[in-house]
């Protein structure tokens, strides 16, 4: 496809091809991850619903499913009210702020064989950036809006969010000793070839804390102390309406689907099929299975997501001393230990770390 | 990538160094602490931006990463619970001043020192150039440190350490009779434990 | 003797028990089974009707919207005893009376005001002829000002327009009474 683009527009300087690709890509990576942000939330109310034997959003056009769109045109068209005395640039720049890192992690994701909009080296360092700017947005908000509720909100957050990035990277530091590559590619192309491969046995400890260390960077349910509705109305977002509350919900979600993404990918194999040691690609009809692809990505996605949803369904909400115990006392020792073992086992070759 | 005209990376230096220059001034200028605290923040962020020019990319990313990720996050926190009364700050300013200015100072005679011995024929550092590798920043910045600056780098290593356990050991205090939540025993208990079945004989009205 | 002396092992949890909850612990046993019971509701029949198309099933004595009841002749049963009004809890129902032409007490005002009614079901009870009743009807609203105030003609045109439902329902329930 790279090629033909260059044929047709070889009127233009070949660099400006080349960021007309790479144009292209971004909206179409961006457009692609809102989509799935609207049907994120519905897959959430159904499967809660579901979850206490409700039905779920049934009445905007074939069992709900346009329901997101009629959510989207209600937060858009609604006044966007700003508290009197909050600081009002503040207040509305903290939605584009907690936005941008959101999508902006999304261009290192390898989607499919060879394909990731920003092809980057030290890939895995920045999405730990990418995920730890988040925190800006919802610290801003907080302090904006000249609120009570809201400041506690962040603040809760902000702890929160520091506490569990040091999990998230010690996790991150056993993938890439196990991959020996800080380019997210190179990390799947590492784990091909079937099950047995993947990183999620031999770093089945890591998997565990980056996933739930995951759930906790992304304030969702049972970590979601920020937000606190039956403590603290709705924590950091309590004075945004409308549009900016919209973005919020955005890059929430957003967060949520890339860490499901990055969980597959990084211990899942990502774009690798299941199948691919046990099923020969020569075979007719089931060897498709075993082909690489994004159908693969995105069924590891979707299953990381269901689990966020299903976790939020049972488990009531964590204390917060209780948050912070399980962050820094537990977590991090537990990805230290697996880091060492790691280590002893890689230097004297043994086991699955050669 | 070489086939980006020169102009380019010139143009993006500029205007970056200049808009850094305007956040760095803004820091300073700015009477919110928090909006200094922000314009400090997009400080970091340009120059990270400046070392992605420079190709150093593990440089550019650890920068966001550490800094903007997890110390201005921190700063962010303190500044926002202080209540900084901002006209005794204005009166701090003509005070330390000359202090500010001589300290600027002082970083401009070291950097332009550099630059003319440099000149001068002295390869005191060297060129960012030799530090990009065929097999990128990242490695090449991983093999200098353990092999080459090795005990550099532990001996650093070991002075953070003991700064973190130095800062926890001097605000940690345990006061008597406080009733602490016991994780592991609550965690470790039996419903047997906590409920006893007891036979009581029938009590009889007198 | 305190009770805590005699059971000194109570509270404390023994080694043993310390290794199994690391287990357990560290197996996420605890969230494993609670998981598994979400799970399972999540694939069990729903509990929800669909409103407008389903509807959950009615009892003849179901108390929703006021009517005044007419006899079979068209003649208005009430007769402005003003005993509804006295037994009514939240002071929803005013009556006044006069004497019609042909010399019986009749109201000629009855207001219920739907905001105070709490849909006990008393003035029903209270009332000799069964003029008012209370009929199934539930799905009602207004839309202006003053619509919260049933008339005495208002309610007399809900008891002729659903007089059939309501016999039926009275007859329905009559051996209970």
């Amino acid at each position: 496809m790279t090629e033909l683009l260059s044929t047709w527009l070889d009127f233009l300087p070949p660099e400006a091809v080349g960021a007309l690709i790479d144009l292209v890509a971004i909206l179409a990576v961006t457009v692609v991850v809102i989509l799935c942000v609207a049907y994120a939330t519905y897959l959430e109310r159904k499967v809660i619903g579901f979850m206490q034997l409700r039905q779920g959003p049934n009445r905007v056009g074939f069992r709900g499913l346009l329901q997101p769109f009629a959510d989207v045109l209600k937060l858009l068209v609604k006044e966007i009210v700003i508290p009197g005395r909050a600081n009002r640039w503040l207040f509305l720049t903290a939605p584009v702020l907690a936005l941008v890192p959101a999508l902006a992690a999304w261009a290192v994701v390898p989607l499919f064989p060879g394909f990731a909009v920003a092809d980057l080296n030290a890939g895995l360092l920045y999405l730990l950036a990418m995920t730890s700017l988040g925190i800006y947005g919802i610290i801003l908000a907080g302090w904006a809006s000249n609120s009570k509720y809201a400041l506690l909100g962040a603040m809760r957050s902000a702890a929160q969010m520091v506490a569990y990035e040091i999990a998230m990277g010690f996790a991150l530091v056993g993938v890439l000793m196990a991959a020996g590559s800080l380019n997210l590619g190179d990390i799947v192309e590492k784990q091909a070839g079937g099950v047995g491969n993947w990183f999620v046995l031999p770093l089945l400890p890591l998997f565990l804390v980056y996933f739930i260390s995951g759930i906790a960077e992304t304030n969702r349910a049972p970590f979601d102390v920020a937000e606190g509705e039956s403590e603290i109305v709705a924590g950091f977002h309590v004075e945004y309406g409308g549009a900016t509350f919209a973005m919020f919900f955005l890059a929430e979600y957003a967060n949520m689907i890339l860490i499901a993404t990055l969980t597959a990918v990084l211990f899942l194999g990502g774009w690798d099929s299941p199948f691919a040691g046990l099923i020969d690609r020569q075979w007719p009809v089931v060897g498709i299975l075993a082909a690489p692809g994004l159908f693969w990505l995105a069924a590891k996605t979707f299953l990381f997501l269901f689990v966020f949803l299903w976790l939020r369904a049972t488990f009531p909400r964590y204390r917060y001393d209780q948050i912070m115990r399980l962050g820094w006392k537990v977590f991090i020792p537990v990805t230290l230990v697996w880091i060492g073992v790691e280590a002893v086992l890689s230097v004297l070759d043994m086991g699955p770390f050669k | 990538m070489q086939q980006i005209p020169e102009i380019f990376p010139l143009i993006l230096f500029y205007g970056w160094s200049g808009m850094l220059i305007a956040a760095a001034v803004g820091v300073i200028t700015a009477r919110n602490p928090v909006h200094s605290v922000l314009l400090l923040v997009l400080c970091f962020v340009i120059s990270a931006a400046i070392w992605l020019l420079l190709r150093a990319e593990f440089l550019a990313v650890a920068l966001v990463l550490v800094y903007v990720g997890a110390v201005m996050v921190l700063l962010l926190f303190v500044v926002m619970m202080l209540d900084i009364n901002v006209e005794r700050m204005r009166e701090g300013l003509t005070r330390y001043a000359p202090l500010g200015v001589l300290v600027g100072l002082l970083l401009a005679a070291q950097l332009s020192s550099v630059w003319w011995l440099r000149r001068s024929g002295l390869e005191i550092a060297a060129p960012a150039d030799t530090l990009v590798f065929e097999e990128g920043n990242t490695q090449a910045l991983g093999t200098l440190l353990y092999t080459e600056h090795l005990y550099a780098f532990e001996i650093a290593g070991y002075i953070l350490l003991l700064a973190i356990i130095g800062a926890i050991t001097l605000t940690l205090r345990r006061r008597k009779g406080l009733r602490v939540q016991q994780v592991s025993e609550q965690v470790a208990v039996r419903p047997e434990s906590r409920v006893r079945l007891v036979r009581m004989p029938v009590e009889k009205d007198e | 003797m305190n009770d805590s002396e005699k059971r000194p092992a109570a509270g404390k949890p023994g080694p043993g028990d310390r290794i199994r909850a690391v287990f357990r612990t560290f197996a996420l046993w605890e969230l494993l089974r609670g998981l598994r019971v979400t799970l399972g509701n999540f694939f069990r029949r729903k509990v929800t009707l669909r409103y407008p198309e389903e509807k959950a099933p009615q009892s003849p004595r179901f108390r929703g919207l006021h009517a005044l009841r007419r006899y079979a002749n068209g003649e208005e049963r009430c007769i402005a005893c003003k005993l509804c009004e006295a037994v009514c809890p939240a002071l929803a129902i005013t009556i006044e009376s006069e004497v019609r032409e042909d010399g019986t007490r009749r109201a000629s005002r009855y207001d219920i005001d739907l905001f105070k009614c709490v849909y006990c079901g008393f003035c029903e009870e209270a009332c000799p002829v069964d003029a008012i009743v209370e009929t199934r009807i539930h799905e009602y609203h207004m839309e202006h000002r003053g619509e919260n105030i049933l008339t005495r003609e208002r309610l007399l045109e809900i008891g002729d327009r659903y007089e059939e439902q309501i016999a039926a329902d009275r007859s329905a329930d009559a051996s209970y009474r």
